[in-house]
């Protein structure tokens, strides 16, 4: 929840509400990519790299860092512990509908 | 990982740690009389109970592990107000995981819902905003929850929930703030600390401006670090630095992800969305000045405080006395180490925690519990 997690993005999903697929270790999310569009069209954001918090995309990273990042994460626990929340989430919303 | 072994080889540390020991040996410190250093975010906590920092640096400097675990200092009052709302029946009450397992004074989040209170633990606000969309005829409640990490995305939340008007989701908002506990503890009579290790990702939305006082007012050092070990270990020999200099600055040694001025479309959204509360409680500190952040008036319809009446401010006594025996408020302020306190592997496990500092691995005592300090035999 603290931690930001790297992921890349790969898509964007929902332009209007700031929503892009982001790639995290093997897991796809939907994450909002308001805080780092900076105002340039949101396809310019396709291959950036970045940590997400809970669901938002707070930094652009470079590769290098994102990797740095994501083993330091590993070591910690911390990324299973993200990616387990992330895909637990997900199932949550499909039973719910 | 081709980067792993540079982080994980102890020789491309030792220059770090050597020009520590020797500017711990300029200043004169000693095990006796340590320079003590704070680390101020719970993820540098776990990271230096993990990699073995306190024992690979010289007995003449000591961490204290400070308040930046969001889970550790929900009062237990809070959560309370927190089962309040999940019991309630049209309620869908949503939160991060990390909050499940904190103690409140009757049950936490984890008994309330094996009780039967429909609580589901989402890993975004977006998801909490998507049950709202799909559940019309039910209130969803989203539990605010954290540092400057996350109060932008759930401020984004609240925005994008007035921009389709979807009257059904709520927040209850106890989002807290990282510099006025800091200003807290430098103001407590007790202090002991000569220098902080400033936040990362905190410290990447709102940038490194907000602990100018530290340097300015208080005269101590502050420098933000990232969370590599080698991170941390310069971080702190940045810090010795300006101590052994008579320096007093604020310091970014994270420039690859923190800019100086943080993260614009984030503060922005903040500043929209809260406003500071005039105080608030902090589990084992008691109340902090302008450390808590409310929802602003023009947002009141998705403001759950607002909405359900219930939460901080309701009632005039609100700091709930810790369980008796728990030393959680000592060992954040660093006054004591988490195994002299007397419940600690004891009474207060992380399986069963009866303290807060127990109840998550960025916690200091449950960082000490699973790094070896269970071992170690409680000092009475």
């Amino acid at each position: 929840m603290c931690l930001g997690i790297p992921g890349q993005i790969v898509e964007i999903s929902d332009a209007e509400r700031k929503l892009a697929l982001v790639d995290v270790s093997g897991v796809r999310r939907e994450v909002n990519v308001a805080c780092i569009a900076e105002g340039n069209p949101l396809d310019d954001l396709i291959g950036v790299w970045t940590l997400v918090h809970v669901g938002f995309a707070m930094s652009r990273i470079n590769e290098e860092e994102a990797e740095k990042t994501l083993e330091v994460l590993k070591m910690l626990g911390e990324a299973q512990e993200e990616i387990e929340a992330m895909k637990a989430s997900q199932k949550m919303l499909e039973q719910a509908s | 990982m081709k980067y792993a072994d540079e982080f994980r080889d102890p020789v491309a540390a030792k220059g770090v740690l050597s020009a520590i020991e020797a500017c711990v040996n300029d200043i004169g410190a000693t095990k006796d009389k340590p320079i003590c250093i704070m680390e101020i975010c719970g993820g540098h906590t776990h990271a230096i109970f993990r990699y073995g920092l306190d024992k690979l640096t010289p007995p003449g400097l000591e961490f204290i592990h400070g308040p930046g675990c969001p889970v550790c200092v929900l009062p237990m009052s809070r959560v309370d107000e927190c089962v309040e709302l999940a019991e309630r029946p049209e309620v869908i009450f949503t939160t991060f995981g990390d909050a499940m397992r904190v103690p409140g004074t009757k049950k936490s989040l984890l008994q309330a819902k094996a009780d039967g209170a429909d609580i589901r633990m989402v890993y975004s606000p977006l998801d909490a905003l998507e049950l709202a969309r799909r559940n019309p005829e039910r209130e969803v409640v989203f539990f605010g929850l954290g540092f400057e990490t996350t109060t932008p995305s759930t401020a984004l939340s609240i925005q994008q929930a007035a921009e389709e008007n979807l009257e059904n989701f709520s927040v209850f908002c106890n989002h807290i703030t990282v510099p006025p506990p800091i200003k807290a503890l430098l103001d407590d009579p007790y202090m002991i600390l000569d220098g902080f290790v400033g936040p990362g990702h905190v410290s990447m939305v709102i940038g490194i401006e907000p602990y100018r006082f530290i340097a300015d007012d208080y005269k101590k050092p502050i420098v933000v670090a990232g969370f590599e070990p080698l991170d941390l270990l310069q971080s702190v020999l940045m810090v010795l630095e300006q101590i052994r200099d008579g320096r007093a600055d604020v310091e970014n040694q994270y420039s690859r992800v923190v800019p100086d001025d943080g993260n614009p479309a984030s503060i922005a959204a903040c500043d929209d969305v809260y406003e500071r509360r005039e105080r608030f409680e902090w589990r084992g500190l008691g109340e902090i000045d302008e450390s808590g952040l409310k929802i602003r008036q023009k947002y009141a319809a998705f403001d759950a405080e607002n909405k359900f009446t219930i939460g901080y401010g309701k009632d005039a006594a609100r700091v709930t006395a810790e369980p008796e025996g728990c030393a959680c408020g000592e060992v954040m302020t660093g006054r004591i180490k988490p195994r002299q306190c007397p419940q600690f592997g004891k009474g207060c496990t992380p399986e069963m925690p009866l303290g807060a500092l127990m109840v998550s691995s960025e916690g200091a005592c449950a960082a000490y519990y699973q790094y070896g300090g269970a071992q170690l035999e409680p000092v009475e």
